[in-house]
């Protein structure tokens, strides 16, 4: 018994074995265990939503929650590297600044209010209904026109050709819009 | 997109990222490549282990600087003087290279006698219209080719409205298969001949006065570059915004692709243009436009105009009776069947007439001064931030308190969702919140980790990405907005039968959602976008299968097979094999990664050499083939001639003709159609200059549109004094853009912390300005204040006898996010480029004084109250 | 297992810091201060216990080369510091709790759950990496990423530096590649590049190795590193010696003290 617990004291283990404090004996059970955050973790294949260069992420996730976003080393562009801005694409989608509900702001309020997600999508249709409703023009001078240059839209090379697809698709050929532009003006 | 587009056939850089490791030369101008594309900068860095000669031409001495072999600072918008001396460069010294030239480009074209050049009529061609201030681009057709139509409203340069992104439809004004030529290259009016009449006076001494480049360096770097040429070697040129954001940025990479063409490098391995795109999917949203002016694929939105009204005069003007847009009507019905469905029919046009005419400048610019006038009522922003990435901030800004409502998509509250209680007129009482009666909506959006969707990157590669997890709260991808939106206005039209209702009511909208949130499956809308049968929606494979006659849909011509089949979405494969990275993703068109391939074999269908071999012809099994796939009609050999006076469509082009969107199937040197401010290109000073322009009567650029006007005032130009220093702005690697992606963050926040301007010591000296204090930088529009950087990295130049000092800064900072500061777009002025309806950033005039600037109103901050 | 090394090859950086905040996301490290500095583009100053990796900025007046029609060219070049892992670590040899270890891989490892704060590394370090956390006082560094080295990953700088600048791999073959990286850059007229590893030091050698151009007191790093336990020998001899002499004395004085006592 009492040899037993003599054979714990770091000490005698140190003459035992021969170490000296400073390799593995010394390791406490967190430091054993360490696995890295990414053990485990489901991984999406992903692209850097930065600048053009177009390098491959993988997004690392665990029950729903982002664990860690680094590079993908099988991209024939990037080969598993990042830039300082992809490297911070965790940062980007966790930190506290970011939205989760809708703000809203009436005419000539000093404030922010906080608006249900339905609601503000039922509230933003009727403006557009409303807006276009009062400035489209099917024919000018007796032409055909068929456009609202009331209704402008503004973005894109941030977002998905789909989403950009959809856009165009309904902002112009659906509602008439003309004045659509981004950031593409190349 | 129209300065290759024009010059090769493609708005799309010519290359891939890797293959810049093959390079022999690399010339970056225009662009900062290390700071603003690290990871694709390794390439170069691979080039220069190999022995490439790396040159870096930059106003600053910027990290690209630091690991070139040759760093050359000119003043800022003298590019197309050095880029023209370049050219002559390689005329007087017979460095083309010749057989590419006569065989590939349309050097050898005889051109109108009625043609007037720059150099006869004091830096303007013949066509110019003092009236309505534009060209008639009529004289600088070839010899022989007659105008389409007949019309003068037919003429590409005329059309006032036009934007130019969907130019040129291979020749829109003209029949450009026809022609005569002097394959000599002697023939006093043929375009080789006309080149080196116009560029005769880019010399190396004008260079040394007006670029502030010493002689014996420009020749360095003409003789580093232009080795790099040949059936054996080939250089590479990338650029980025550097170039673009100028009142003449088309021509200036129009004298980059003339340069490209002379020496031989495009459509070969190591060469092209690599076109450097500052977001994630700046080509994707030009391939799939987000603009005004165009329809996906390039195909021109129709505009209001004599010759667009009726659907087969619209096919007429854009089609091409020779080259790839001998196919424009099947493109085109192929989009309005995926856009309109079953009621686009032959008997309505296919839905022409519910598309919306264009009537004028609705580019960015261009509603935006109708919104700052009142014009507007609402405005959707998303992914954007123009309260501090638009040049003329105050007005953009004041503009959005004349809305009537403004919907904002982002992750985060930036500045344009802010402006109405943050923005610096708010600040100096301009504004304030009770006299704005904007309503505004502000949208949480989903991360990119958070919904799946392609982007397509800067050297045409779409990249699918999947979702990983669910966005927080309420946040969503801007497809599930659109979508959603749509969905409303269908029911809303459904119930009122207005013609104006008829196109949105018939617009396919039936995605399938997924999920307790909706979310609309992305990849539904993909295999719209690649085409698909519309008898038994099976998918399109390639743009060959599409037809005009109302039997396919398909969204966007030029992705045709990225989504082949059901079950095998391209953008999505992750599996490549080879370095140019075949097997992963999918390059548009026909995943070709290098663009006109067919140029990198002989005429007769061998590799130029051995070293540079890409593509040739396989006599076995008689078919192109090689280490790209071929840009070319795979069965088509190399020995069939062209009957470009009587053929059609692709096969009229014969066996080498590498520029297949073009009628004439060669790399235009000479544009004929298709640009507004000339068929070459012709140095202009900047809008704002310190100096007369040395070479032509003509100062700025005749066709770039001002806008100017009490709210978007000009400096004297030239040399206003009151403004005695150039202006030029800029990125940094440790931001990104208008910063809501980067001063929001933590580790990057702390890397850049401030807004700095970098001043050489000479000018620091001049006005005591001192290092770490602050400076007060002014233009005509705003007066901002920065700390100050003084650098030896930032040097005055020599300009004809006179020190000119050149002043940096970098425009990331605004009113929100961790780190904040002064918005240095506030200084710059509205300004159009006339193809693409940019504005100049890179080189404006202003004035700089030691210390703070002036605060406004003192009472910062009261205009809110509590917010949450 | 096989004992690893970074190998930083300077000429290849290109000052983009993606390995400043690799490192903070893997370790969610948060940031330390948003003051600008004014040097260069340098705002994280140095290697810390919330800075594990640190890009130093060595911009010098122009020296004669090619550039504009002054004809001459600025000098900017930028290194990515980190703790060097040192063959014999002050850190780990003053750590007086067992917090610092030596793993498997050759790396030294702070145990952040053993550490007490008590700071005797900072002060042992010859590089002045090690440093006390302003929050909670304990120590922190580089891990040489121990969590995912464990799994067989690479450090997450090395895996992010787009130029592959960082180099990660087993210590002796990082070695070959550096002397031959050293010819090459030699062939090509570059003769002032050197590897700084400390091997002649009483550090003797590190497991962060550089490919540096000129001085290395131009990033920051000391020419003649050492350890201070071997400033152990001369204090405890010098205790000795003083000890001696003040027994001695002691002794003296009584002895001289001796005959009058006894009076």
């Amino acid at each position: 018994m009492i040899a037993k617990l003599l054979s714990r004291w770091p000490l005698i283990r140190q003459i035992r074995t021969g170490a000296d404090g400073t390799g593995p004996e010394a390791m406490s059970a967190r430091t054993r265990n360490l696995l890295p955050k990414t053990h485990e973790a489901q991984v999406a294949r992903s692209i850097c939503p930065y600048c053009g260069v177009g390098c491959g992420q993988l997004i690392y996730h665990k029950a729903g929650k982002l664990v860690s976003i680094e590079g993908d080393p099988q991209s024939p562009i990037s080969r598993g590297h990042l830039c300082p801005k992809g490297a911070d694409t965790f940062e980007l989608h966790t930190h506290v600044a970011r939205l989760d509900k809708v703000k809203y702001r009436r005419p000539y309020s000093r404030k922010w209010e906080e608006l249900e997600l339905e609601k503000a999508m039922d509230m933003v249709a009727d403006r557009v209904w409303e807006s276009r409703e009062r400035t489209f023009q099917e024919k000018i001078d007796g032409e055909l026109a068929m456009q609202t240059k009331a209704i402008a839209h503004l973005g894109g090379a941030t977002l998905d050709i789909e989403e950009n697809y959809l856009i165009k698709k309904l902002f112009t050929a659906g509602l008439g819009m003309v004045c659509l532009s981004n950031q593409a003006r190349i | 997109m129209p300065g290759l587009g024009t010059s090769f056939g493609r708005g799309g850089a010519t290359t891939a990222q890797q293959d810049l490791s093959n390079s022999d030369a690399i010339l970056i101008m225009g662009s900062s490549m290390a700071e603003n594309h690290p990871v694709g900068f390794q390439w170069v860095i691979q080039a220069r282990e190999k022995g490439a000669k790396v040159i870096h031409v930059d106003p600053r001495f910027t990290r690209t600087s630091a690991m070139a072999d040759i760093w050359i600072p000119l003043r800022a918008g003298s590019d197309i003087l050095f880029l023209g001396a370049l050219i002559h460069y390689v005329l007087e010294n017979h460095k083309e290279f010749r057989e590419y030239v006569v065989n590939y480009t349309n050097a050898p074209m005889i051109l109108r006698e009625d043609f007037r050049d720059t150099e006869d009529l004091g830096g303007m061609f013949s066509g110019w219209d003092r009236e309505q201030e534009k060209y008639d681009p009529e004289s600088w057709l070839y010899e022989g080719a007659p105008l389409k139509g007949g019309s003068g409203s037919s003429k590409a340069g005329h059309a006032g409205a036009g934007g130019g992104h969907a130019k040129d439809r291979g020749g829109e004004g003209q029949d450009a298969g026809n022609y005569e030529e002097d394959r000599t290259l002697e023939h006093p009016r043929c375009v080789f001949q006309v080149l080196k009449r116009h560029f005769s006076r880019y010399t190396a001494e004008i260079v040394e006065r007006f670029c502030g480049v010493s002689q014996a360096v420009f020749f360095k770097a003409a003789e580093a570059f232009t080795a790099a040429s040949g059936p054996e070697k080939t250089g590479a040129i990338c650029y980025a915004v550097g170039w673009t954001q100028h009142s003449k940025g088309v021509q200036i990479i129009r004298s980059a692709a003339i340069l490209q063409l002379l020496l031989g490098n495009i459509g070969r391995p190591g060469g092209g243009i690599l076109a450097l795109r500052g977001h994630a999917s700046i080509q994707g949203s030009t391939d799939v436009p987000t603009l005004y002016d165009i329809l996906p694929g390039y195909l021109p939105m129709p505009f209001f105009e004599a010759d667009s009204k009726q659907f087969k005069d619209y096919v007429a003007k854009h089609s091409a009776r020779t080259g790839l847009w001998s196919g424009f009507k099947k493109y085109f019905v192929s989009l309005m069947k995926a856009y309109y469905g079953a009621l686009a029919t032959e008997s309505n046009d296919w839905g022409f007439n519910w598309l919306p005419r264009v009537t004028g400048d609705h580019s960015h610019f261009g509603y935006w001064l109708e919104m700052a006038d009142g014009k507007l009522e609402g405005l959707f922003v998303m992914g954007q931030n123009p309260a501090v990435g638009a040049s003329n901030g105050r007005l953009e800004r004041s503009a959005l308190a004349r809305l009537k409502w403004l919907v904002v998509r982002d992750m985060v509250e930036t500045e344009t969702a802010s402006f109405w209680y943050a923005s610096p007129e708010v600040e100096r009482g301009e504004l304030s919140p009770d006299s704005i009666g904007t309503e505004i909506f502000l949208f949480p959006a989903a991360g990119t980790a958070e919904k799946d969707g392609t982007f397509t990157n800067t050297q045409r590669l779409l990249q699918y990405r999947n979702k990983a997890v669910d966005p927080p709260g309420d946040a969503r991808s801007e497809t599930w907005f659109i979508y959603h939106l749509g969905r409303r206005m269908k029911a809303k039209a459904s119930r009122d039968a207005q013609l104006r209702n008829n196109g949105l009511r018939a617009l396919t909208w039936d995605y399938p959602v997924q999920g307790a949130a909706a979310e609309p499956d992305v990849s539904a809308v993909l295999k719209e976008i690649n085409g698909y049968r519309v008898a038994d929606r099976k998918q399109l494979a390639h743009i060959k299968d599409l037809k005009e006659d109302g039997s396919t849909a398909c969204g966007a011509w030029i992705y045709c097979g990225v989504y082949p089949a059901d079950v095998r979405n391209r953008a999505n494969e992750r599996s490549p094999h080879d370095q140019l990275g075949h097997g992963w993703g999918f390059a548009w068109p026909n995943d070709c990664r290098i663009l006109y391939n067919r140029a990198s074999a002989r005429p007769d269908g061998k590799p130029w050499s051995e070293r540079k071999r890409l593509v040739w012809w396989d006599e076995e099994n008689q078919e192109w083939t090689g280490l790209d796939n071929p840009d070319y009609e795979k069965k088509m050999p190399p020995a069939q001639p062209a009957e470009l006076r009587r053929g059609r469509g692709t096969e009229a082009l014969g066996g080498a003709r590498p520029f297949t969107l073009h009628p004439d199937g060669v790399g235009w040197i000479w544009v004929p159609s298709g640009l507004k401010d000339g068929p070459l290109p012709t140095h202009y000073e900047p809008l704002e200059s310190l100096i007369k322009n040395p070479l032509y009567d003509q100062q700025i650029n005749p066709a770039a549109q001002k806008k100017a006007r009490a709210d978007n005032a000009y400096a004297e130009s030239p040399g206003d004094p009151r403004y005695p220093y150039i202006l030029s702005t800029y990125r940094l690697t440790e931001h990104h853009t208008a910063g809501g992606m980067s001063r929001t963050l933590s580790h990057l926040a702390e890397l850049q912390p401030e807004l700095f301007t970098e001043i050489s010591p000479e000018l620091a000296a001049e006005l005591r300005l001192k290092h770490g204090g602050y400076a007060t930088i002014t233009t005509p529009r705003a007066t901002i204040e920065a700390r100050v950087m003084i650098t030896p990295r930032m040097r005055p130049l020599e300009i004809d006898g006179r020190m000119l000092h050149q002043v940096g800064l970098p425009y990331h900072w605004g009113y929100r996010g961790q780190v904040t500061g002064d918005i240095v777009n506030d200084l710059l002025v509205i300004s159009e480029e006339p193809n693409v309806r940019i504005m100049e950033t890179k080189a404006l005039v202003c004035n700089l004084q030691p210390g703070r600037r002036p605060r406004g109103n003192k009472e910062v901050g009261s205009a809110m109250e509590a917010l949450p | 297992m096989s004992t690893t090394a970074f190998l930083t090859d300077s000429t290849l950086c290109i000052g983009c810091k993606a390995c400043e905040v690799a490192c903070k996301e893997w370790n969610q490290i948060g940031q330390d201060g948003l003051e600008w500095s004014g040097y260069s583009y340098d705002n994280t100053g140095a290697v810390g216990a919330s800075n594990w990796r640190h890009v130093k900025f060595v911009e010098e007046p122009p020296t004669p080369g090619i550039g504009g029609n002054a004809g001459d060219q600025t000098s900017w070049v930028f290194s990515s510091d980190v703790c060097k892992h040192c063959q014999v670590a002050g850190c780990l040899e003053a750590c007086p709790t067992g917090a610092i270890v030596r793993t498997e891989f050759g790396g030294v490892f702070v145990q952040p759950d053993v550490c007490n704060g008590c700071a005797y590394c900072v002060v042992s370090c010859p590089f002045g990496v090690i440093a006390k956390n302003v929050d909670d006082g304990r120590a922190f560094k580089c891990t040489f990423c121990y969590d995912r080295q464990k799994v067989g990953l690479e450090p997450a700088c090395a895996k992010a530096c787009p130029t592959e600048s960082i180099k990660f791999g087993e210590i002796n073959q990082l070695r070959a590649e550096a002397e031959e990286r050293l010819r090459r850059l030699e062939g090509r007229g570059i003769r002032d590049a050197s590897l700084y590893d400390s091997t002649h030091t009483s550090v003797e050698g590190t497991h962060a190795m550089f490919i540096l151009r000129g001085d290395s007191r131009r990033y920051n790093l000391p020419p003649n590193p050492q350890v201070p336990t071997i400033y152990q020998k001369k204090g405890w001899t010098s205790a000795l010696v003083a000890g001696g002499l003040l027994i001695g004395g002691t002794l003296l004085a009584f002895l001289a003290d001796g005959p009058k006592h006894s009076q």
